[in-house]
Parts: structure tokens; C-alpha cells; sequence
């Protein structure tokens, strides 16, 4: 047998390793690795809950706002002040969400998985007069070619225009999801990292000309939106339309929703604008956090941290023999479940929600596909190009019965013992956070983030994980450049640095090949 | 065609971080991530990005060859940028990126390597800077920042630190600037910290806009009063940085501005020395800065 590295992947954030064994050119198994550990549920013991929304977002610099979001509702649940935070702070966490969104799905498509699809060297001959294809011409003129050369050869099929029109808007998405971090900046101090979402609501009040600020902002990225990254989405589409089939996954899915519509402390009851749900074996079902528990029989953890994460246990064992991640495998109701845009969508339209199903029934109907082509790369990315242009709007109207004058915080007491959870979902899926005081100190702090259900490895009874079931069966035409499997693991937009590993089963290559 | 403009190689390693650097660095208003990728960043010269995680096309074995090569071919010519932290713990287990003879090349192993042969070092962001949040007590992962994991292995290549959790991307292009117009800049421009007196060296407290409220007695009791934030946390006082001049995310916001405590996340010693974040600073917590 034989190995075959691609290490590290790069375009995501984290550090993440797969493996997958190859033969005659079919996936047969994958393992998928997180190969980093930092170990926040260790360090965030004993200290101020209040410092948990601060010190979380730490998880990810490009979704910080969804943890600091979770944090705060985890906060207000241990505080007993869910259902007191104020209509401003309500309305300022959501558009903070919202726009995060935004650049966050900008980003994905763009900077992260569009360099898998687009050739940008297309505007080496450029001739017109756009200043940004200028300047890539001149670049490429310089005989520079870092950071975007060397990379994957061997199946870029746009055309030349299409290649050029998505290089500009590469240079564009720059700029759009900059502007996203400076709208959220206005009500909460600074992205990444924002310091605005606490217990009880917000630190800082509406005003008209924040207002004005914001949606002026967001009127530039909707523009770019609906202009740019919904027919870019629909031209990668038809150019690749076998990734209409290609990473299918697990077909079971599970969001906590996001975009709080009340704040009726029974999660079941709470209406959100993205609903929450789950659907196993095709039928969609109410989502209850007691049903999450996390196996770790092939993470480096001791076996006393196999829970319900909220008793859950973070002790490192990085000797432990079967392990192959630092990821733990939550699971629900002991099933692996796929998190993110295509979850919320499945679970959206299955509900029968009715503006998730005119935007999904539109796209699908422009490539005259059936509803089963969403499971899948291009599923993914046309989820999420569409939960963006419809948070786009959302976002404006959030701003918009902003009460300038009115409250935005609600007070709230540490108490000398609590618990809470924070269930929400951020851009790439379903995030939960559970928090114990004890002594007005936290106790216990336990994540549970949507890579997590993602790219977790096997569990207990040896099901694989969400990215490594959809990996097994993917078809790889040259395994020196298995651009197959960066797109199948980009396109779940996984939280990790990734460094995929094959493992062939007949070749031998030279260079990347070794023997194991 | 021979190239009359001036490169500097750099190569950009995430160790165990958040990535938040690197979109902070995304967030670069002037000059725009464009100019920084692709442009001359200042007239005559430009930045080769050789090795970025977070924007580069390739992957994989051909990217490891470009940190091979920095390190061997390039010795002594390339800046190295470093951000997140080195996870020393369980002899670098506990981070890794891509391979090194059939083995995980550990952080550990990787910053040695390129540290040693680098020019100079930017430690980007207060992990790298002083170990920052994933060295918060116990420090699970055995994190330490750039320059003292370096110096405990006897490499003494000038590291400067960026701290910021995350970095302002101005800090860093600045610093860039500095290098490519004037060279590295002198000991006397840097702070007892290793910082850019340039971008740290005032105090947050002593250019607040909230100043007068302390000169005059009036504090916020809780988070959304008007008034001094002391009381509800803030670090103003022993955090220094141009935060309250320059504003983040394009000069639109900043912490206190936006009602927060400042949390002194520039500061070596945070989050530790500075929490709790939201509690005023004691006597017994300003020993902190005076005794250690």
C-alpha cells in the first residue's frame, strides 16, 4: 500500500489532516484529522464567565462573531436574563451575525474555494481598462506568481472571459468583505474579535447616522451579492456540473438555527429566521441539544471524555493509540450529522419555509436541477451564496426599527451557581457552548463547533464522520493533483487547516509518493 | 524581463492561532489587501507572499517545497512572519502542519527551522507576540510566543512584535514600510517588549476620549453608562497602543468607542495579568505590572 501526501491543505482556517486509502482511483476510506489543540475548555476554567464571550471568539478569527453570539445567550441562560435583553441589543446581535455572514461567505467562496475552480492567470493578456485586471496583468507581467502560483494543474474550464470577469471579482470579494468587518465595526468595536455582544445585550446603543452607516455599507455588499457572487456561483456551476453529485455526505442534518425572531427561553419555542431542525433518514424533527453527546474513542482524549458535552471533560492524551484527532466526534442521537448553509437549507426547505423555498426553487430551476442536486460541492456553495443575499436584506431591515434612545443592555448578576447553553448557528453550522458556575467562577465550559460535526473522526461504533463519508467513493483522476478532494473538503468551508493524505492502493509516484 | 522592483520574500506561518491576524490583515485599508498582494506595496518595491495559508492557490507537497526552499536557498534574505503561538507541549504534538520525512512537521520543528534561517521575524498578533490567549494559565498546550520560544533554543534573529488580539493591519504594513524604506528598525524605536514605540508607545488611557470623564470624577457603573469605563474593567491604564487615533476596521471603531472596556490586548501578560476582563484594576492587580 501505498501513501500519498497533499500537506497541508491550505485556504481554510486551522490545521486539519485527511487521509484517504485510493483504489484505482476511488476513495475506499478517509480519515479526517484536526492537528492542532489549544484547549479553551482547560484555560477557560475558574475564570469571570463574563470573560468567556471575549476569550471564545479566540476559536476563529474568521467566525469570531458566532462565539461571542453563543457565548453571551449561554451567559444569559446562566444569568436568567435570556428573555430581558432589550429589542436593540437583540436587533445589534443579529446584524452583527448577519453581516459575519456575510464576509464570511464572500471569503469562502472567493479567497478560499474560487482558486479551485478560476484561473486567474486568464488575465495575463488582459487589454481593457479595469484597474484591478490591470494591475493582476502587471503583477503577472513581473514574473510574480506567489500566493497564487504553485497550485493544482489540470482542470480549470471557464472560459477566458469567465476566468477574467471572477478575477475581478476575486480582487472585488476583497474589498466587500472588508466593508462587511467595517459595518459590524460600527455597533461592536472592531472585527475580528468584536468586543460589543455581552450578557444581557450590546455595549453600545443605535444611532441614526450608525444607521445610516451600516446600511449604506451593506447596500454595497448586497449590490455585490446579487450582481457577482450568486452568477458566479451559477457559472462555476455549469462549467463543473458533475459537483452537482460529487460529496454527497451523510444526508442527515442538524442546525440550532440562528437570528433570534423572540427570546422565549424554551429553544423549541424561540422562532428564528433560520429555523432550527434535524433531519435523520429524511425526516425533519425539532433539534434538542440533550440529544448531542461527543465519542472519543479516536481523539486524543481519555475515555472519561466521552459525555454529553454539558458534562463534558477536555483531558489531552496525545500517546493514545487508536487516536487520530484532536477533534472529539459529537454526534446526534448517535448519528453523524452534517452542520452549515446546505443543513439550514435542507432543513429550511423541508419545512417548508417559504422564502428559503422561492430562492432554492429559482437557482434550481436556472439549471433545471432537481432538489437532490443540493447534496453536494456545488449544493453547498449555492446555500450559501443564497443565505447571503437573503441576510443581505435582512441585515437592512434589522438596522432599520433600531430605537436610538432606547435601551440595548440589560443588568444581570453573576450567580454563585448556574448553568447555561448557548445553541446557535454561525456560518459554517450548528455552534453550541455550555457553560457551569460554581463560586461565581466557571466551573465547566464546553464547545461543541460546527467543524467539530463536520470533519470529526470515526466515533465509538467506527461510522465515520460527515467529510470522511462524503470523501469515500470520490473519484480521483490524477493523484498528483487530487483537486477532486480539496474541492469536495472546501466546499463544507472547514474551520482547520487541512492537509489531505491519500493513500493508493496500486501507484507508486514519485516526489509525493512514499510506502507505508 | 529583468525586474527593476525590489521584492522582499516573506513567508507567513500560522502556528496554533485563530487565523484572526491574517483577516485582520484582509481588513488592510491602505494600503488595500490588492496593493499588499498584488502591487508594488510602496514605489519600487513589493511584498512576495511565498507562503500564506489563508490566500494561497497551492497545497500540499509543492507549498512544503516553498518553506524548504525559503529556509535553504533564500537563507538570510526572507522575512518570516509568525502568528499563533508555538505549542511546546507533548514535544510539539499538539500542532502540526504538513510532513517532514513521513512524520508531522511540528510547529515546534517548522518556527525553529524558519526562524533560524530568517532575516528578521514579525511576531503578528499577541499570541505569537507573548503567547497571548492559548498560554492563558494553565497553558494546556505549553504555548509561547515567538521570541522567547527562539531565544530558549539559542536563535537570535531580531524578532519585532505586533501584538493585538487581533493585530491592526496598519501595525503591520507600517512596520513593512519601515523595513523596506529605512531597514530594520533601530533598538531605541522598539519598547522594552519588542513593540514599534511608533504604534505603542502611548498609553490608551492618556489619549481616551473618555479622559475627561475620569479627570472629572465621573464613571460608568455598568456597561452602556456614560462616563470612565475604570470601574467596569477597563485597561486603559497600563495598555499601550494608538488604538484611540487610528480606530479599527478602517478608522470606523474602536473598543472604548464602542463602549467596551479597553481589555490591554496588546500587552504581554494577556489575558492573564489583565483579567478579570471586566473588573476594575485593584491595587493588588496593578502589582502585576509594577512587580513582575
Amino acid at each position: 500500500m501505498q501513501k500519498i501526501a497533499i500537506d497541508p491543505m491550505s485556504r481554510v482556517e486551522g490545521h486539519l489532516k485527511i487521509e484517504t486509502v485510493v483504489d484505482q482511483g476511488v476513495v475506499k476510506e478517509a480519515s479526517v484529522s484536526g492537528t492542532m489543540f489549544r484547549g479553551f475548555e482547560i484555560f477557560l476554567k475558574g475564570r469571570d464567565p463574563w470573560d468567556a464571550q471575549r476569550l471564545v471568539q479566540r476559536v476563529c478569527g474568521v467566525c469570531p462573531a458566532i462565539h461571542g453570539v453563543a457565548a453571551a445567550q449561554n451567559l444569559d441562560a446562566a444569568f436568567g436574563v435570556t428573555n430581558l435583553v432589550p429589542h436593540n441589543g437583540r436587533h445589534i446581535r443579529n446584524l452583527i451575525l448577519a453581516t459575519n455572514y456575510l464576509q464570511s461567505h464572500i471569503l469562502h467562496f472567493y479567497v478560499l474555494a474560487a482558486l479551485d475552480f478560476v484561473d486567474l492567470t486568464a488575465a495575463a493578456d488582459y487589454t481593457g481598462d479595469d484597474a484591478d485586471l490591470k494591475a493582476v496583468r502587471q503583477f503577472l507581467d513581473r514574473g510574480a506568481a506567489a500566493p497564487f502560483l504553485p497550485r493544482y494543474e489540470g482542470d480549470y474550464r471557464l472560459t477566458r472571459e469567465q476566468n477574467v470577469r471572477l478575477a475581478r471579482h476575486y480582487v472585488q470579494a476583497l474589498r466587500m468583505r472588508a466593508l462587511a468587518h467595517e459595518a459590524i465595526a460600527l455597533f461592536a468595536g472592531k472585527m475580528p474579535h468584536d468586543v460589543g455582544v455581552v450578557p444581557g445585550g450590546v455595549t453600545a446603543g443605535p444611532t441614526a447616522d450608525k444607521m445610516l452607516a451600516y446600511v449604506t455599507k451593506i447596500r454595497a455588499v448586497r449590490e455585490f451579492i446579487e450582481n457577482a457572487y450568486l452568477p458566479d456561483v451559477l457559472t462555476v456551476a455549469r462549467a463543473y456540473p458533475e459537483y452537482a453529485e460529487i460529496g454527497k455526505g451523510v444526508e442527515n442534518y442538524l442546525a440550532w438555527g440562528a437570528f433570534d425572531e423572540d427570546l422565549h427561553v424554551d429553544l423549541a419555542v424561540r422562532q428564528r429566521y433560520f429555523p432550527g431542525g434535524v433531519i435523520l433518514d429524511g425526516k425533519l424533527s425539532p433539534a434538542d441539544p440533550h440529544k448531542v453527546f461527543e465519542y472519543v474513542k479516536h481523539s486524543w482524549y481519555t475515555e472519561e471524555c466521552a459525555r454529553a458535552p454539558a458534562q463534558g471533560e477536555t483531558a489531552p492524551a496525545p500517546e493514545k493509540p487508536e487516536a487520530y484527532s484532536w477533534l472529539k466526534s459529537p454526534r446526534y442521537a448517535g448519528t453523524a450529522c452534517e452542520v452549515g448553509p446546505l443543513a439550514r437549507t435542507m432543513i429550511a426547505y423541508t419545512a417548508g419555509n417559504r422564502e428559503c423555498r422561492t430562492e432554492v426553487n429559482a437557482l434550481l430551476s436556472e439549471l433545471k436541477a432537481k432538489p437532490e442536486a443540493l447534496k453536494s460541492v456545488l449544493g453547498r456553495h449555492a446555500a450559501r451564496a443564497i443565505e447571503a443575499k437573503r441576510l443581505g436584506k435582512m441585515a437592512t431591515d434589522w438596522a432599520l426599527v433600531l430605537k436610538p434612545g432606547e435601551p440595548f443592555c440589560a443588568q444581570s448578576q453573576v450567580p454563585e451557581k448556574g448553568a447555561g447553553f448557548g445553541c446557535v448557528d454561525g456560518p459554517r453550522g450548528a455552534l453550541g457552548h455550555w457553560i457551569e458556575i460554581e463560586n461565581k467562577k466557571i466551573a465547566r465550559y464546553q464547545l461543541v463547533v460546527p467543524t467539530t460535526w463536520n470533519s470529526s473522526p470515526k466515533d465509538d461504533r467506527g461510522l465515520p464522520g460527515p467529510m470522511e463519508q462524503a470523501l469515500i467513493g470520490a473519484k480521483v483522476k490524477d493523484a498528483k493533483n487530487p483537486v477532486e478532494l480539496a474541492r469536495i473538503v472546501r466546499s463544507y468551508d472547514p474551520c482547520l487547516a487541512c492537509s489531505v493524505h491519500l493513500l493508493d492502493a496500486r501507484r507508486n509516484l514519485t516526489g509525493v509518493a512514499r510506502i507505508v | 524581463m529583468e525586474s527593476t522592483v525590489k521584492e522582499i520574500p516573506v513567508v507567513w506561518y500560522q502556528a496554533a492561532s485563530c487565523s484572526g491576524d491574517s483577516v485582520s490583515l484582509l481588513n488592510s485599508a491602505s494600503p488595500n489587501v490588492r496593493n499588499i498582494l498584488i502591487d508594488e506595496i510602496i514605489p519600487g518595491h513589493h511584498i512576495n507572499l511565498l507562503f500564506q495559508m489563508t490566500v494561497m492557490a497551492g497545497q500540499g507537497e509543492p507549498v512544503m517545497e516553498i518553506l524548504r526552499d525559503a529556509a535553504e536557498t533564500r537563507k538570510g534574505g526572507y522575512l518570516l512572519v509568525v502568528e499563533g503561538t508555538i505549542p511546546t507541549a507533548a514535544n510539539g504534538a499538539m500542532g502540526s502542519v504538513g510532513e517532514k520525512g513521513g512524520k508531522p512537521l511540528t510547529m515546534v520543528e517548522a518556527v525553529d527551522h524558519l526562524g533560524r534561517n530568517a532575516l528578521a521575524a514579525l511576531a503578528v498578533g499577541t499570541c505569537a507576540s507573548f503567547g497571548g490567549i492559548f498560554a492563558a494559565e494553565p497553558n494546556p498546550s505549553g504555548s509561547m510566543g515567538l521570541a522567547d520560544f527562539l531565544r530558549s533554543r539559542g536563535i537570535q534573529t531580531p524578532v519585532i512584535n505586533i501584538p493585538g488580539c487581533p493585530m491592526h493591519p496598519d501595525w503591520f504594513t507600517g512596520t513593512v514600510a519601515h523595513i523596506l524604506l529605512f531597514g530594520l528598525p533601530r533598538a531605541d524605536q522598539l519598547d522594552d517588549a519588542g513593540r514599534p514605540l511608533s504604534f505603542f508607545g502611548s498609553q490608551i488611557h492618556e489619549n481616551c476620549p473618555r479622559r475627561p470623564f475620569f479627570d472629572a470624577g465621573k464613571f460608568a457603573k455598568k456597561i452602556g453608562d456614560e462616563g470612565c469605563l475604570y470601574l467596569v474593567g477597563c485597561k486603559g491604564p497600563v495598555s499601550y497602543a494608538d488604538c484611540p487615533a487610528r480606530g479599527f476596521n478602517n478608522h470606523t471603531n474602536w473598543c472604548i468607542q464602542a463602549g467596551s472596556p479597553c481589555h490591554g490586548c496588546t500587552e504581554p501578560g494577556f489575558p492573564d495579568k489583565l483579567s478579570p476582563l471586566y473588573q476594575k484594576l485593584t491595587e493588588e492587580r496593578l502589582a502585576r505590572f509594577f512587580l513582575s
